[in-house]
């Protein structure tokens, strides 16, 4: 999918993704107030900001005269989809075996647990 | 400054589609149940109309009104949550829905505001549309959704939405 590239791009630097961490403590922020908190040049932040939007991480509306930036973490859910749930799924069933096996430890002597009728 | 006083998000999502096929699956009932973890949509899509979140047993999530409609672009809902005392009572925000054909996709914009600040509502909704979207995408652009609700509810193939 090479939707994902420019994406995976755009994580792949501090400075973006500290900008991702002001959005997401608050969001709908101009371009001043975005500078304002960061250790950037105006020039530096309107430049990640441009990639951060080419990737969709940052969508932008207009308030008036106001430019608001806001953080979107669509792509981020289908990266999550994509390249974090595919894999915790072997961890789980390795998780699920080790308490069946743990339940199952020394079948002559059942838990005391009060059997489930239905 | 007035944007302090009120919680909102904007969410984004390029889908690779027609606004028609794409209005088509935000509100035909039976096209929204499929990604929207069986969950479906009671609404005449006019302006004016009743528009109710219903779950699959019948009970209601939320409720409202369409306030602005002008298909295949834009809607605008009045959205109140039901289903939650804490979440109702913080009363009506405002969804608008707009599509924009870009280049072979559709750029779908989710905007979800209320007038009030620190809203526990829109941290609630906008935990909600970014999975979603997420399986509207993936089921328009390939038939399937990634995430279901129920446990033995496989992914659904779709019936003729799918555009491959």
């Amino acid at each position: 999918m090479s939707d994902a590239d420019p994406l995976f791009k755009a994580l792949a630097d501090a400075g973006r993704r500290k900008l991702l961490d002001r959005l997401h403590a608050h969001d709908g922020q101009t371009l001043s107030e975005l500078c304002r908190h960061l250790d950037m040049t105006r020039q530096g932040v309107t430049q990640h900001l441009a990639v951060l939007e080419a990737a969709n991480l940052v969508a932008v509306t207009w308030r008036g005269r106001e430019k608001l930036h806001f953080l979107n973490p669509v792509p981020l859910q289908e990266i999550y989809e994509r390249w974090i749930r595919k894999f915790e799924r072997p961890r789980l069933k390795a998780l699920h075996d080790l308490k069946h096996r743990l339940e199952h430890d020394g079948e002559d002597s059942p838990p005391p647990r009060p059997r489930r009728s239905s | 400054m007035t944007r302090a006083d009120r919680s909102h998000f904007v969410y984004v999502t390029y889908i690779r589609t027609t606004p028609a096929k794409l209005w088509e699956a935000l509100t035909d009932p039976r096209f929204i149940h499929q990604y929207w973890f069986g969950t479906t949509v009671d609404c005449a899509w006019q302006k004016g109309s009743a528009w109710k979140m219903v779950r699959a047993d019948g009970s209601l999530t939320d409720s409202g009104e369409i306030i602005e409609i002008d298909p295949p672009r834009r809607m605008v809902i009045r959205w109140q949550n039901e289903w939650n005392p804490e979440l109702k009572a913080e009363g009506v925000s405002r969804c608008t829905i707009e599509l924009e054909p870009i280049d072979s996709s559709v750029k779908l914009t989710i905007t979800h505001e209320i007038e009030r600040p620190d809203s526990n509502f829109i941290v609630a909704v906008s935990g909600g549309w970014p999975r979603i979207l997420s399986n509207l995408k993936s089921w328009i652009e390939t038939g399937e959704v990634a995430i279901t609700t129920h446990p033995g509810h496989r992914a659904v193939k779709a019936e003729g939405a799918g555009e491959r």
